[in-house]
């Protein structure tokens, strides 16, 4: 496995912030805050810590990622794309008629994803039964789910919680986008969350609080939570929605909205700065 | 007559795919002696899992097994799975056709004094909607069993629906059982019962009263509900001319819908469909509730009656 350095990987978290914009204007819909949020999270993920083998999708010891939040699927695909499942063209189908990109994730038109989502609530279980079998047939890859903050508020990833800790799930590692903002507002605002360290510590989780935009905090948390023993770990990564994008930073029309092509250019212009796009290279 | 609940044909057959197939595994939800898993769990207990009530947290919990390769078979009442956990069911799971059987206990008015709350009277309807779906109903606990064996070697996400009260047991370990494919009790020229779940018997019993009278009934046990053997539906439509239906739920999308839906789109004949009619159950011995919402085999006939009445009128 080649490892990424940080500055490689900022290289490649603008490609990947260039990806989310121009597929979702390309599809005139789709959800660019929560996927922007979370690049470095994916990005880091999918370059410098998943055990895996983009070109053999089905190779038994790969390590999983579950995507609970379904909505920031342009992340995934993006991703998954600048790290060799599918060829970065194919970006540009996202959510037309007869694309492998389905609107919220498919497993069944496109490889390489592990489940289907965009219901809400629901992958930590997921998660968790990848794990349970892991741990049944003593093997030794680890299962990574990336949830939204709004989504916390789904009774289900509690009970998953506590079926993590129960079942001593130590190769689980949840991620939460906590950019605090969901469809109607503040999380805050519309059902607060909060304290949500004290809430993961207290349903016996190993807890690592970061700035989810920071590159060597994020590679520090996977590393930390591969180490932990008899707990599951979840990352609480504080993010912007919309980041990286003057814009769209921590408004919330931006969650499920796209960019228009001027808006595009724009943001484009924000991103690159006077490299100019890279999104053929 | 042998007097058995279907529950313990499924308990039967976990019991014996215990034995014969190492990625099968047990998940209940705090119900595993009503739902015979227990037995199961005294065997096999690093093979069982109780994920505590969170039904939802089951489900999912199941897909993600099933995508490592495991064969869970999900167990509670079917109230609790086919309801509470329908989105799981629909989103995570038939959607991505994943192999995770669902087995839906307490089906039906039967379940007795417990009430409507947990008397599961809508899964057929709830299930058979979903793409990627198989749903089985046998009715006795030999056929459960059968069933329980034939669910862990078919790929895909499938629902088992069963009973909580003793019911007789009427067809025996050498009838084949094959899922997609109905089985003909009786034949019968004038008209047909087809049904499924225990109330089988009641219609074979009201089959044995008709005949006495000079009405030769058909009855067809239609143990599966999705794939539906329309073949066999259309025959009994074209040979017998009028069709009662015969469930213990909601006749509104369940066998009685299904069945309608097959006919009107290829041999409209006659149908009179004995179920749950638009109501919830309530507290009673299974006896009193049978009688009350109308599925016994003196409703079967009447019924029958009424259809052929129809069917003369044509």
């Amino acid at each position: 496995m080649v490892f990424f350095s940080v500055d490689k990987l900022a290289t490649i978290c603008k490609d990947i912030r260039a990806d989310i914009l121009r597929m979702t204007e390309a599809a005139g819909s789709g959800h660019p805050g929560g996927s922007l949020s979370s690049v470095e999270l994916m990005t880091v993920l999918y370059f410098n810590v998943l055990n895996h083998r983009p070109q053999e999708l089905q190779w038994s010891e790969r390590d999983r990622f579950i995507l609970s939040k379904g909505h920031a699927c342009p992340v995934v695909y993006a991703v998954m794309a600048r790290s060799g499942y599918f060829p970065v063209e194919e970006l540009l189908t996202l959510r037309k008629l007869g694309s492998r990109l389905q609107g919220h994730p498919n497993m069944k038109s496109l490889p390489g994803l592990e489940s289907s989502s965009g219901s809400l609530g629901q992958g930590l279980s997921v998660a968790n039964g990848l794990a349970l079998a892991a741990k049944i047939d003593n093997r030794d890859y680890r299962v990574y789910c990336l949830m939204g903050d709004g989504e916390l508020q789904e009774g289900q990833i509690w009970e998953a919680a506590m079926t993590a800790a129960h079942y001593k799930l130590d190769n689980v590692c949840a991620l939460v986008d906590y950019n605090n903002l969901q469809i109607d507002g503040k999380v805050e605002d519309v059902k607060g969350i909060a304290p949500l360290k004290e809430k993961w510590l207290s349903f016996n989780w190993h807890v690592i609080e970061i700035d989810g935009h920071d590159l060597e905090q994020i590679e520090k948390a996977y590393a930390e939570a591969k180490l932990v023993k008899g707990k599951p770990s979840v990352i609480i990564a504080r993010t912007i929605k919309g980041k990286g994008v003057s814009f769209m930073e921590d408004v919330a029309g931006w969650h499920g909205k796209a960019p228009n092509s001027e808006e595009l250019k724009l943001a484009l212009k924000e991103i690159y700065g006077q490299e100019g796009s890279t999104l053929e290279n | 007559m042998k007097m058995k609940p279907t529950r313990d044909g499924y308990g039967e057959g976990l019991l014996e795919l215990g034995k014969t197939n190492p990625q099968v595994l047990v998940m209940d939800a705090d119900l595993s002696k009503s739902t015979r898993t227990d037995w199961f769990m005294k065997e096999f207990p690093e093979r069982f899992f109780d994920i505590g009530i969170a039904e939802q947290d089951m489900l999912g919990t199941a897909a993600g097994l099933a995508l490592a390769g495991k064969i869970p078979f999900v167990t509670t009442y079917g109230v609790f799975v086919a309801g509470r956990a329908w989105d799981q069911i629909r989103t995570t799971i038939a959607y991505a056709e994943l192999n995770v059987k669902i087995a839906g206990a307490h089906g039906g008015i039967s379940v007795g004094p417990d009430g409507a709350t947990h008397q599961a009277l809508e899964e057929i309807t709830l299930m058979r909607v979903l793409p990627n779906m198989t749903l089985v109903v046998p009715c006795d606990a030999v056929e459960t069993k059968k069933a329980t064996l034939a669910l862990a070697s078919l790929q895909g996400p499938a629902y088992l629906r069963f009973t909580r009260e003793a019911s007789p047991v009427f067809t025996s370990e050498s009838d084949s059982f094959e899922i997609g494919k109905s089985i003909t009790l009786k034949t019968g020229n004038d008209l047909t019962i087809i049904g499924c779940g225990p109330i089988v018997y009641e219609a074979l019993m009201a089959a044995e009263e008709l005949n006495k009278l000079g009405i030769s009934a058909r009855v067809i046990n239609m143990h599966t509900i999705k794939p539906l053997d329309n073949g066999a539906i259309i025959q009994a439509a074209l040979e017998t001319g009028a069709i009662v239906t015969a469930e213990e739920h909601q006749v509104m999308g369940g066998l009685g819908g299904a069945v309608a839906e097959t006919l009107v789109q290829n041999s409209p004949v006659p149908v009179e469909m004995i179920g749950i009619q638009d109501t919830f159950g309530e507290s009673g011995t299974p006896e009193e509730l049978a009688e009350k919402y109308g599925l016994t085999s003196k409703h079967i006939i009447e019924a029958a009656r009424k259809v052929l009445k129809r069917k003369a009128a044509i």
